[in-house]
């Protein structure tokens, strides 16, 4: 407690950290699995069963495996090796983008098909456009919507695998909470690993209490 | 509904239907030979369930193309590319269950507006309101409505827009008789002030008699007879129809 309330400043370094990278690869997450998501729901088509059951296994993926992918595809050798990104932020950016992608899909995608069919012909039947029914349909989703982006959110920060690998936990650079927590814990450290686990439980318990309070509206 | 002309409408036809045919899955569930709908006109399509009517209206109000044959509105084909979105906004419909959004009474009124990114008309939002009995209702959430009044936050969603088409599927099964007597009021007000069209789907052959100029009969797809009202009661020309208004038809 102690080390929280002192404000020292390498422990905030770590929660900054955490937050932005997690929360970048939210937004990332968000921006492509919203709509997607939204138009999985919407529509009916060829492979619907296969494309959906890819993304149900998704959600339950071992964020690990994502690390070693992540991790094969930014190394030299790798697709993506140009980059430059292995043991940055961006590796981990786009490791927990990945992991939180199928989440914020499949339940956005869930959310948007139990809203009744009949709905959709009656906004129609209002004069919306194609866009404005998805619109209007994913705002009569938001809980929904808003439970996929707290899961993915919650997926996303408190993973420790990927980050691991392809951030290699460098202090100052990549060291976050999850994998700070490690470190401190073999090192004996229990005090600052109990700290940011008080931390993170904070976080995670503030995100659903704001998913919660935004559902009740 | 005393006092009003059963031969208002000015003869022209709005809509013509031309051997059009709604399949699905490989079911005939729409076979209608002829059928043209007259501007002005409150037309009642009455029928078993099944009949095709609710298929019939969502031809009407362009959310569907017919599978075979021909839909035409104000001599207009309807094909691939007509009606475009402006045309299509002509014709709005109310379904049997009011499909509010959850969202708070006026924001579900005013939609159609804002989507058409219409800001004016606020008095005659509030004027439509307080004849639907729904002013002190604005800010309540549609979700908390009892089944009379979410369906005039229906009917007042479509009216908004002033449709030259208004389409009703049901609008008043399961409802008291104060509510229906206040929708089919409204209804009769527009299609009188506004010469809004209005073709109307019920099951209840009194409520066809009471408000419509002329009514149809729909049975397994097929128009059976469409004549003026009095007439479809009194002097039927199929059999069937003398059977379905006395109550005694087997389907």
């Amino acid at each position: 407690m102690r080390l929280i309330v002192s404000g020292d400043s390498s422990l905030w370094e770590i929660v900054r950290l955490t937050l932005l990278v997690s929360g970048i690869a939210l937004i990332f997450a968000a921006i492509l699995g919203v709509p997607s998501g939204a138009w999985l729901g919407m529509r009916q088509f060829r492979g619907e069963r296969w494309l959906k059951s890819v993304i149900y296994t998704g959600m339950g993926f071992p964020p690990v495996v994502i690390g070693l992918v992540v991790f094969m595809l930014l190394s030299r050798q790798g697709a993506l090796g140009g980059l430059g990104w292995l043991f940055s932020p961006q590796a981990m950016i786009l490791a927990q983008t990945i992991l939180a992608l199928p989440l914020v899909m499949g339940v956005t995608m869930t959310a948007v098909h139990a809203v009744r069919p009949e709905l959709r012909l009656q906004l129609r039947s209002l004069g919306a456009t194609e866009g404005q029914v998805m619109r209007t349909v994913l705002s009569e989703a938001r809980f929904g919507v808003i439970v996929g982006l707290v899961a993915g959110f919650g997926a996303a920060i408190s993973e420790v695998g990927a980050v691991m690998l392809v951030g290699g936990n460098i202090e100052g650079k990549t060291r976050v909470m999850t994998t700070a927590i490690v470190l401190e814990t073999r090192q004996g450290n229990f005090e600052l690993a109990l700290a940011l686990g008080a931390i993170l439980l904070t976080l995670a318990f503030m995100t659903n209490f704001v998913a919660v309070r935004l559902q009740r509206d | 509904m005393v006092g009003i002309d059963k031969s208002k409408h000015s003869g022209e036809a709005l809509y013509q239907l031309s051997s059009t045919q709604q399949i699905y899955g490989g079911r005939t569930v729409l076979d209608i030979g002829a059928l043209e709908i007259y501007q002005g006109e409150i037309l009642a399509l009455v029928g078993p369930s099944g009949a095709g009517k609710s298929t019939l209206l969502r031809l009407l109000g362009f959310l569907e193309k017919p599978t075979a044959g021909q839909l035409s509105y104000e001599g207009q084909l309807c094909d691939e590319t007509w009606p475009d979105l402006e045309n299509r906004r002509l014709a709005t419909m109310v379904f049997q269950n009011p499909q509010l959004l959850r969202r708070s009474v006026i924001e579900n009124v005013v939609y159609g507006l804002k989507i058409r990114g219409q800001k004016n008309g606020r008095e005659e939002v509030a004027n439509l309101l307080n004849r639907l009995g729904l002013t002190d209702l604005v800010a309540e959430m549609a979700t908390t409505l009892s089944g009379g009044e979410a369906q005039r936050v229906a009917l007042a969603r479509a009216l908004v827009l002033k449709p030259r088409v208004l389409l009703l599927d049901e609008p008043t099964a399961n409802l008291d008789p104060y509510n229906i007597k206040l929708i089919e009021d409204i209804v009769c007000e527009e299609n009188e002030k506004q010469q809004t069209t209005v073709v109307v789907v019920t099951h209840n052959v009194f409520q066809a008699r009471r408000l419509a100029d002329r009514v149809g009969l729909l049975l397994s797809g097929k128009l059976v007879e469409v004549t003026q009202t009095e007439r479809f009661f009194t002097q039927p020309q199929s059999s069937q129809t003398n059977a379905f208004v006395r109550g005694e038809l087997i389907y």
